[in-house]
């Protein structure tokens, strides 16, 4: 990356600070938060109460983008991944998410839309909905991989298809879950006052952490999206590796489709999980990773679909309306994509540069 | 060179989508053409149906079944189904059928705009347009009857309700649909007129575009602020039940009897039942089924009489958890 090539033999911690891409979510978030310390402090408040059932509950707009925001950080694990191996995104999540929650319900209601009790185990329903949603991320996978073609293009299949797929799963009925336990993953557990969302994603992370820490995953994925002439040459197989990104990303589709499910008991296959591919993608980017592919920084992304939400969740407060959301969000990738452009980004160097010749020059001449 | 390189796999995107937009269409071209064969024989009444995805809502799904089931070969129709929730797509699928030379096109128009050319196609070509569900804005001789709900009564008749409620304030989270859309137009005006005829307070007046996901969040987020509400006024069951999830999350209680007033719209089956249960205080219908309507129209049409009033209102009604009772439930639901 150019980070490399235009970072200077010493830097001050600022300056590193600054070059290391987590700077830039870091950033959104104190922009953010400063705004909303101004605007109105309350935004930070939290507080303990009790939910209908009597059980001890968090409340707050923070809870709420901890809640909210664990989906989309659960995919961007998945989209980094693959953004990183393929050079490309997958947009076909919000599809995928109605169909493994398609799945998963229909497993769980069995042939009655309205059963009153569960049909089969909620782990039984969640492996069935991972195991298709892996199938799913396998055939974008395979199409990518194999085939060679654009990610998005490749994905663009199922994402045209995949709600009609879903409605067909349940023959265009909206099941309904009525037993409790199940709702319990997208909301809260009695007696926990933090919502399970958050619990979920911590784990999600705590495994892709542990992944990437201990196997080889991580380092053949960026080389494979660096060069994947030169890593076939070292060995690597980069078919394979690419294909796995893509059935990785099928497993976080299946829980994040799994929260989403569980947050209202039902489905609407048409406008769940609506555009969420354009937030997780938009994650990615504001975790600056490249979207052309190559090295990536997990954390910067689980913090960049954070910020997302957060933003979210600051424009619901202000009452802006919801329908122009992705204008705000348009804003946002607008800066992003010319901040991180190299003709920027040089320029940036040199003015910082400029400056601090300045003033080592100034403070020599006062000496 | 990154941005030429973004700016081409844009571009090819594009090209992609339209090519796929071409097969879908072309998908839906062959599977008409052979119902087209199939009916040379008979003497069946051809009809062109475009409408809405089914799979928008439960609404929608209800609509689709009943024309279907309406419609079949058994009750003497040939019957081609064209869906799309994007205007141009439907206007394509419009013109194919008036190529395929069908007796009637039945029309649940995307949007309101851009019909006339096409009717006017229709028209030339003696085909006869009734549209159903929703209105468009064409000249009425372009077609030959309209049913429609009337989204404004609908939204009337529950804002008239809840004004009988006589609450001695109201505060109000006001959850639109998609912007723009008949439905949310009707539904909002009436709430709006009334609030500012009677000084009501509107609290929040937010789209959640018929999702409930985000009205779970817009109402988080005005439970967040600490600011009070009493009533929450979606236009439809989907936001009602986010609005509900969210209510329960902070102990505030709902239905008859109790803190807030939830108010739905389209008398889904679980929704009604939610009302039986008096977990919520009131839903309006909006009538799916308007394949009757349609019927009757193509009958005195097939007989050679003249429809008199182009505009159709069907009939609706707005179910209030007090006086609800399990007949309604299994009757009006869908």
């Amino acid at each position: 990356m150019a980070q490399s090539k235009l970072s200077p033999p010493k830097t001050s911690f600022f300056a590193g600070l600054m070059r290391n891409q987590i700077f830039i979510p870091i950033a959104a978030l104190l922009l953010l938060t400063i705004f909303n310390l101004i605007a109105d402090p309350s935004f930070f408040k939290i507080t303990l109460a009790q939910n209908s059932n009597g059980d001890p509950v968090l409340n707050g707009y923070l809870i709420t983008v901890i809640d909210y925001g664990s989906e989309l950080a659960i995919l961007a694990l998945g989209m980094t991944l693959v953004t990183a191996a393929s050079g490309g995104q997958d947009i076909s999540v919000g599809a995928a998410i109605a169909i493994s929650g398609s799945v998963m319900l229909r497993v769980l209601c069995g042939s009655d839309s309205r059963a009153e009790t569960l049909q089969a185990p909620i782990i039984v329903a969640f492996l069935v909905a991972c195991a298709v949603a892996m199938l799913f991320g396998a055939f974008n996978g395979t199409l990518v991989a194999f085939f060679k073609i654009q990610p998005m293009v490749a994905t663009l299949i199922l994402f045209t298809a995949g709600r009609s797929i879903a409605a067909w799963i349940n023959h265009n009925e909206l099941p309904i879950v009525k037993d409790v336990s199940f709702s319990y993953f997208g909301n809260y557990f009695p007696g926990v006052p933090i919502p399970t969302p958050f619990f979920i994603a911590l784990i999600c992370f705590a495994v892709t952490w542990a992944i990437l820490k201990f196997t080889t995953l991580g380092l053949y994925v960026q080389s494979v999206g660096i060069n994947e002439k030169t890593s076939r040459l070292n060995g690597l197989n980069p078919e394979l590796i690419k294909l796995m990104t893509y059935v990785f990303l099928g497993v976080c589709v299946a829980i994040a489709g799994f929260i989403k499910v569980s947050r209202l008991s039902t489905i609407n296959y048409s406008v769940i999980a609506k555009d969420i591919e354009m937030d997780a993608i938009l994650a990615v980017a504001l975790g600056g990773n490249a979207l052309s592919g190559g090295k990536f920084n997990m954390g910067s992304s689980i913090l960049g679909a954070y910020v997302i939400q957060y933003l979210t969740t600051t424009l619901y407060k202000f009452k802006v309306n919801a329908d122009a959301l992705p204008a705000y969000k348009a804003v946002v990738v607008i800066l992003l994509v010319i901040m991180s452009a190299p003709v920027v980004r040089e320029k940036f160097a040199q003015i910082t540069a400029k400056l601090r010749a300045g003033k080592s020059h100034s403070t020599t001449e006062a000496a | 060179m990154k941005f030429k390189k973004m700016i081409a796999m844009t571009i090819s995107m594009a090209m992609c989508a339209a090519v796929f937009a071409g097969c879908g269409s072309s998908g839906s071209d062959s599977s008409g053409g052979s119902t087209d064969g199939g009916s040379a024989g008979g003497d069946l009444i051809k009809v062109g149906i475009i409408n809405n995805d089914p799979n928008e809502s439960g609404y929608r799904t209800a609509n689709d079944k009943d024309l279907k089931e309406a419609f079949s070969k058994e009750n003497g129709y040939d019957a081609s189904f064209a869906y799309s929730l994007k205007n141009d797509e439907q206007i394509t699928a419009a013109q194919k059928f008036i190529q395929d030379e069908v007796d009637y096109l039945l029309l649940s128009a995307a949007d309101t705009a851009g019909w006339d050319t096409v009717l006017k196609d229709a028209q030339a070509a003696g085909v006869k347009v009734i549209l159903f569900d929703r209105t468009i804005d064409a000249d009425e001789s372009l077609y030959e009857a309209s049913i429609v709900s009337d989204m404004a009564k609908e939204g009337q008749t529950a804002v008239d309700w809840l004004k009988g409620q006589g609450l001695s304030e109201y505060k109000v989270i006001h959850l639109q649909g998609v912007m723009g859309s008949a439905a949310q137009k009707g539904r909002s005006q009436a709430l709006t007129d009334t609030a500012a005829a009677e000084g009501w307070t509107i609290v929040n007046e937010q789209t959640a575009e018929w999702n409930a996901e985000k009205a779970q969040q817009i109402v988080q987020s005005v439970i967040d602020s600490g600011e009070s509400f009493n009533v929450i006024y979606a236009e439809n069951d989907d936001m009602a039940k986010g609005a509900v999830a969210a209510l329960d999350k902070a102990n505030i209680s709902h239905g008859v009897g109790k803190d807030v007033i939830v108010m739905g719209f389209d008398c889904n089956k679980w929704a009604l039942e939610e009302l039986l249960n008096k977990n919520w205080n009131y839903d309006g219908q909006c009538n799916p089924f308007q394949s009757s309507y349609i019927k009757d129209i193509i009958t005195k049409l097939e007989a050679g009489e003249t429809i008199s009033e182009k505009t159709i209102i069907m009939e609706e009604k707005g179910f209030d958890a007090a006086t609800i009772t399990q007949e309604d439930v299994d009757k009006y639901g869908i």
